[in-house]
């Protein structure tokens, strides 16, 4: 496998886990499982709720930056071997 | 002082400032005007996308349309934020290194053809249009609503300001301004969410505050459930939707947010592929603090609405309440002649009407707050109107002058006379946007929030796609486009305004509604796509060549 499609292959990795859990706290928690978790609370909130309204919004920003991170690593490991 | 001066006072200095700016990072290049000169700091940008991204309706609107729907309010705050994960993880980097100028570039480039092109023109220039008339008619609201002129001269206010730095300042100057907006919008919104919050519960951060406990040591929301069930409405934190259904609405609001054309054009304005990424992060972050803001304000004005007025004598109510009755946006109508308001889900026993709008723009007189913060909050909605508005207006005019005239019927078009081309088409669009703002025809308030559907129908697939498979072709592409945006104009024709013999709820494919048939539509272009390039000939070498480039940041 040449080195460009190594590096394409690991950014698809990334892509397919970061999306999975993307996935799971917003349709999962936060609309398909939402009276599922409400049973729990967390604090003042039922824990669906929480979810739909607060948590997949902090979970997004931060797989975003984790991306970032993942990607600059990546960019960075390909660069040092050219 | 008196409310007017500081008003007047607060909208002057904002926009002395944007017009500054605009003086000072006019743009003199096409590069300039259609990406900023390819030179944006990815902070900056992250700042200009937010501003660009929440448009008075975020700003004005969306906690109200939360606090009345509860849980089902969810969609919007979901749908609006998901959609920069797929920004940056399935679009941006890679748009940035194809390196271009607009959506239309890409498409028509990517699936090597001048159809394709004209497809995606068409495609950018419905969303945007239907964007903008929203936008216009904001700002002219806003004029009107604090600053005591009608709607139109508001209008004509707003148009000039914009005008003069989109048109001057092209890309650079909307970027700039984009910034110091969002600083006024992020202040604006903050600060009477922040007071309110300590009013309420005690907790300086309304992002916790509306999950603790107010001072009679109940939880906020477990009050805010009860009252409701007192009165008849459907509990707060449940909703009434189908899953169904608020699954499909959220789905279609995230992946048109990613297929925005004047979100995505954003991210072809920083220096590097790894900035793309960043900027998008930074956008998202800036999103969230109102995004996760606006429940919490939701909640504190349900609860503080019901509070004051339910079962109230009308007589007894504080100042705010007669105040905002002067406007229309709140009205008691004394049925049964008792003296007190009854506010119930029942439209037989309710009295009083309350416009969403007026849960954000009442807050701060309902926090006592000073007559200088409701000055900050009026420059704030502008603020958040107006770099929409330009961002929107930046699109169309590169959709003219780039994509039209240089792309498709006069390539031969000098820099300078396609910069004339672009200066010319913003000033066109402004002022059809003007004339919707002022004439709004019925259907804006409901296309707006279409423009959603209709970008996640048509752009989203054909990008991903180009991007993610080298197999596909122009032939899969078009047609995915085609039959997706056609198929996501009839529906939303037929059920909204009742064309193709209309229909009601009862007639929605498999109960998904308007809203959420973006989601549909989109799917139905990635079958059609997938299977007409299946039995049409693959790109040529020289595309997937492109493919390959467009994946690798490292060579440059």
């Amino acid at each position: 496998m040449n080195k460009n499609e190594t590096y394409w292959k690991t950014n698809l990795k990334y892509l397919v886990i970061l999306l999975t859990i993307w996935f799971t706290v917003s349709y999962g928690f936060g609309i398909l499982l939402v009276d599922t978790l409400n049973q729990f609370t967390l604090g003042g909130f039922k824990l669906g709720f929480w979810f739909a309204q607060q948590g997949s919004i902090y979970v997004f920003v931060l797989l975003i930056f984790v991306y970032i991170y993942l990607m600059n690593r990546l960019d960075e490991k390909f660069k040092s071997k050219n | 002082m008196e409310l007017q001066y500081w008003i007047w006072i607060a909208v002057g200095i904002s926009f002395t400032l944007y017009i500054a700016i605009a003086i000072i990072t006019r743009a003199s290049s096409t590069g300039e005007f259609y990406v900023a000169g390819k030179g944006v700091h990815p902070i900056a940008n992250g700042m200009a996308t937010a501003a660009d991204w929440m448009s008075a309706a975020s700003f004005i609107s969306m906690a109200g349309i939360i606090s009345f729907n509860g849980y089902d309010g969810s969609v919007y705050l979901m749908g609006w934020t998901g959609g920069y994960v797929l920004l940056a993880l399935l679009l941006a980097p890679y748009l940035r290194k194809f390196g271009k100028f607009t959506v239309p570039d890409f498409i028509g480039d990517r699936y090597y053809s001048n159809i394709a092109r004209g497809v995606a023109v068409f495609c950018a220039l419905i969303i945007s249009f239907t964007y903008i008339a929203g936008q216009m008619r904001g700002v002219g609201v806003v004029f009107s609503r604090y600053l005591e002129v009608d709607i139109t001269t508001g209008v004509l206010i707003g148009m000039l300001i914009v005008l003069f730095y989109a048109v001057l300042g092209g890309m650079k100057g909307i970027t700039y301004t984009q910034v110091a907006q969002y600083c006024v919008l992020i202040f604006a919104f903050m600060l009477p969410a922040i007071f309110i919050s300590l009013m309420v519960t005690g907790n300086v951060i309304p992002q916790i505050g509306f999950g603790s406990t107010g001072f009679d040591g109940v939880y906020l929301l477990d009050k805010l459930d009860g009252l409701h069930r007192e009165l008849g409405f459907h509990e707060y934190t449940s909703g009434k939707k189908t899953t169904l259904d608020v699954f499909f609405i959220t789905a279609a609001l995230m992946v048109g947010t990613a297929g925005l054309p004047h979100v995505i054009v954003r991210f072809f304005t920083v220096k590097k592929v790894s900035d793309a990424r960043k900027s998008a992060g930074w956008a998202l972050l800036f999103i969230a603090i109102l995004y996760t803001t606006a429940p919490a304000v939701a909640v504190f004005s349900r609860t503080n609405l019901i509070e004051t007025v339910s079962n109230k004598a009308y007589h007894a109510l504080p100042d705010w309440f007669e105040k905002w009755e002067a406007t229309g946006l709140i009205s008691f109508d004394d049925k049964n002649q008792d003296g007190l308001i009854q506010y119930v889900a029942d439209p037989e026993v309710n009295e009083l009407k309350v416009d969403a709008d007026i849960m954000v723009l009442a807050n701060p007189e309902i926090a006592n707050l000073p007559n200088w913060v409701i000055a900050i909050m009026a420059a704030g909605a502008l603020a958040a109107a107006l770099s929409t508005a330009a961002g929107l207006l930046l699109v169309i005019s590169s959709s003219v002058s780039h994509d039209l005239i240089k792309k498709m019927i006069k390539p031969d078009v000098s820099e300078k006379g396609e910069l004339i081309a672009a200066r010319l088409s913003a000033v066109g669009a402004v002022m059809l946007a003007a004339y919707f703002g002022i004439n709004p025809p019925g259907f804006v308030a409901a296309t707006v929030a279409l423009a959603f559907g209709l970008a996640a129908a048509s752009f989203f697939p054909a990008i991903v796609l180009g991007i993610f498979s080298k197999r596909m072709n122009k032939e899969g592409a078009i047609a995915g486009m085609v039959v997706g945006i056609l198929l996501m104009l009839f529906y939303m024709t037929k059920f909204k305004f009742g064309w193709f013999g209309g229909g009601t709820e009862k007639d929605w494919w498999f109960g998904i509604s308007p809203e959420g048939f973006g989601s549909f539509a989109m799917m139905v272009n990635f079958a059609v796509s997938i299977i007409i390039s299946k039995f049409t000939p693959a790109p040529d070498r020289e595309i997937q060549e492109l493919i390959e480039k467009i994946r690798n940041p490292n060579d440059e």
